[in-house]
């Protein structure tokens, strides 16, 4: 079983800071790391190399710092890493982010499954895994909580197939499809296992490489700003006009909350 | 190409996107329709026109079933092309999160998925979503030919117009079937119901130490005729409560007059879910606690000290 794991780097969203007059985000210098939802599909991939043998690469486009980011990766157990910092792929859509991720993976060649996290932390938007696998013409699983490998033999023909728990709205839907396959998974599916500092001292020995545009045969009109398709106008902070009255005495907060409840008629008696 | 389709797997959020769709193809200039996919799509055209549609395109294949995003973003690049059609309104559903992508790839498009409003300026189809986490709202111009909006379900609610009438049209599809096997659909525990709906929604968090100790909050939630919701770890990892129940960026959202956080610390993926309530109230042991920034009234304290004193009070107020 060969596994490519798509991670992104994100910033720490629980350190952004809003600028109070012009409600913009400030993002500068925070620290880059892997969402939830990635460090779930990296685990998943171990786990199932644990059991049935093969290789885990992880694979990630970002910015340079990727270099070091990438790290977490190889210490909690892919084999090897591939990065894409080129600075011509600053600024993709969702799109161009994702004809870089299928043609490296269409540069690695051998593979049985893909897995990423369903949406990344920052956007959720969920667009990588359906637009890599339309990429590959492979078939996808969003939202998998429960994952399963099944290695048969048809014939004399070895078989390869996965049985995914997908997580809907009012159920849990059951299905199977044969390998190779895109499967984007949510945090339901496994806890993470953090790295033990021996693995962190090895991964920095593992193999990491840098593909560029050349590398995978990309041009520029098909990634970066020039070629994105969707025009950000803004990206603010919504208004948040609260009260901010703070108790700290208990008797006096709980007396003057429910009188001011009934004040702004939120409740009624 | 000229013109507006909506698709959604769910009849009421499909109809909710067409009582928008109206707005929007009169301001935009083009003419609306609807997809309609799988057995009985005739079925339900007729009703879609008291909601705008002045088409539906229906199509029924084997091949439909089960769901496979793949197959069903094929039939909808079709129904596209039999509507000459620019922009798409699909239902922002799980489903409809792992089809709108993949239509926009078929279709080299630019996509938005969760748009939570839709508006037109200078003849642009403007679309906001929830960015860095929930941090920020972003407002986007989908600037490929044709283009692809993923709308959060509940966004629009259905609403019928007087007159309305339009033409049934029969679409015949080229589809490879699905190679996905559904093996198994198992109905997922459900809780308090529509939390979406809720009036007053009191929420817990990691604050509180023990399952057993919902007893303490139920009350205070009776008190007040509200309903519980909670963060994901209550729900996702800790299995309290139900995860129809869980607030938030990947769970619901709400805009109840009152929303009473207890031992919520007031992370962003959580508090955007209930951004649009009236009046916030939060109760945490933590001075610093984010959530104390964005609550109009707060008090702190152990919540285990709190919570029966604040329900005393209530139920003396409320007679209850």
């Amino acid at each position: 079983m060969n596994i490519i794991v798509c991670m992104k780097q994100v910033i720490d969203l629980e350190q952004i800071r809003i600028k109070p007059n012009t409600r913009e985000p400030v993002t500068k210098g925070l620290p880059l790391l892997f969402g939830d939802f990635e460090k779930c599909a990296l685990e998943e991939a171990v786990r199932i190399q644990e059991k049935h043998g093969g290789k885990v690469t992880a694979l990630a486009v970002g910015s340079p710092k990727l270099k070091d980011t990438i790290k977490e990766a190889l210490a909690i157990g892919a084999d090897e890493a591939i990065i894409l910092t080129d600075p011509m792929f600053n600024d993709s859509d969702a799109m161009g982010s994702a004809r870089v991720i299928a043609k490296a993976i269409h540069k690695i060649g051998e593979y049985d499954l893909i897995l990423l996290g369903d949406s990344s932390a920052d956007e959720y938007s969920g667009e990588i895994p359906p637009r890599i696998a339309e990429l590959l013409d492979l078939p996808q699983v969003g939202f998998a909580r429960e994952l399963e490998i099944l290695e048969g033999n048809d014939q004399g023909t070895n078989t390869k197939t996965i049985r995914a728990v997908r997580d809907l709205e009012d159920a849990l839907e059951v299905v199977e499809l044969d390998l190779p396959a895109v499967v984007g998974v949510t945090s339901e599916l496994n806890t993470p296992r953090l790295a033990p500092l021996s693995a962190i001292l090895k991964a920095g020995r593992k193999p990491l490489n840098e593909w560029g545009p050349e590398d995978i045969g990309i041009t520029a009109d098909e990634v970066g700003a020039n070629a994105s398709v969707v025009e950000v106008l803004s990206n603010l902070a919504p208004v948040q006009d609260r009260k901010e009255i703070i108790y700290e005495d208990v008797e006096e907060g709980v007396a003057e909350v429910v009188k001011a409840l009934l004040q702004e008629g939120v409740l009624t008696q | 190409m000229n013109g507006i389709v909506v698709y959604s797997e769910l009849e009421e959020t499909a109809l909710g996107l067409l009582t928008k769709g109206r707005e929007l193809a009169s301001e935009l200039n083009k003419p609306l329709s609807v997809a309609l996919l799988g057995e009985q799509a005739g079925d339900r055209a007729e009703n879609t026109f008291g909601y705008g549609a002045t088409q539906a395109f229906i199509a029924d294949s084997p091949a439909l079933t089960p769901f496979q995003a793949s197959t069903y973003a094929a039939a909808l690049k079709q129904i596209m092309t039999h509507a000459e059609a620019d922009i798409i309104l699909i239902g922002s559903t799980r489903r409809g999160r792992e089809l709108a992508p993949r239509l926009a790839q078929k279709l080299s498009a630019g996509c938005v998925t969760d748009a939570i409003s839709l508006s037109v300026e200078d003849n642009r189809l403007i679309v906001e979503r929830r960015a860095l986490g929930g941090n920020t709202v972003s407002a986007k111009v989908i600037t490929s030919q044709q283009q692809v909006v993923a709308v959060m379900p509940k966004l629009y609610d259905a609403e019928p117009m007087t007159g309305g009438a339009g033409e049934v049209i029969p679409v015949s599809l080229e589809l490879q079937g699905p190679t996905t096997k559904v093996l198994e659909r198992r109905p997922k525990e459900v809780g308090i119901g529509n939390l979406e709906e809720a009036d007053v929604l009191v929420c817990i968090g990691r604050g509180l130490n023990d399952k057993g100790d919902l007893s303490l909050i139920q009350p205070l939630v009776d008190s007040v005729g509200g309903m519980l919701g909670c963060t994901r770890p209550i729900s996702h990892e800790y299995h309290w409560l139900t995860e129809d129940q869980m607030v938030g960026l990947s769970g619901k959202e709400s805009s109840p007059n009152l929303y009473l956080a207890i031992g919520i610390s007031g992370q962003i993926q959580h508090t955007v879910g209930v951004m649009n309530a009236k009046v916030i109230v939060a109760i945490n042991n933590d001075k610093n606690a984010p959530i104390f920034k964005i609550a109009d009234y707060g008090i702190v304290g152990d919540l285990y000290q709190v919570v029966p004193k604040l329900t005393e009070k209530l139920q003396s107020e409320f007679g209850q």
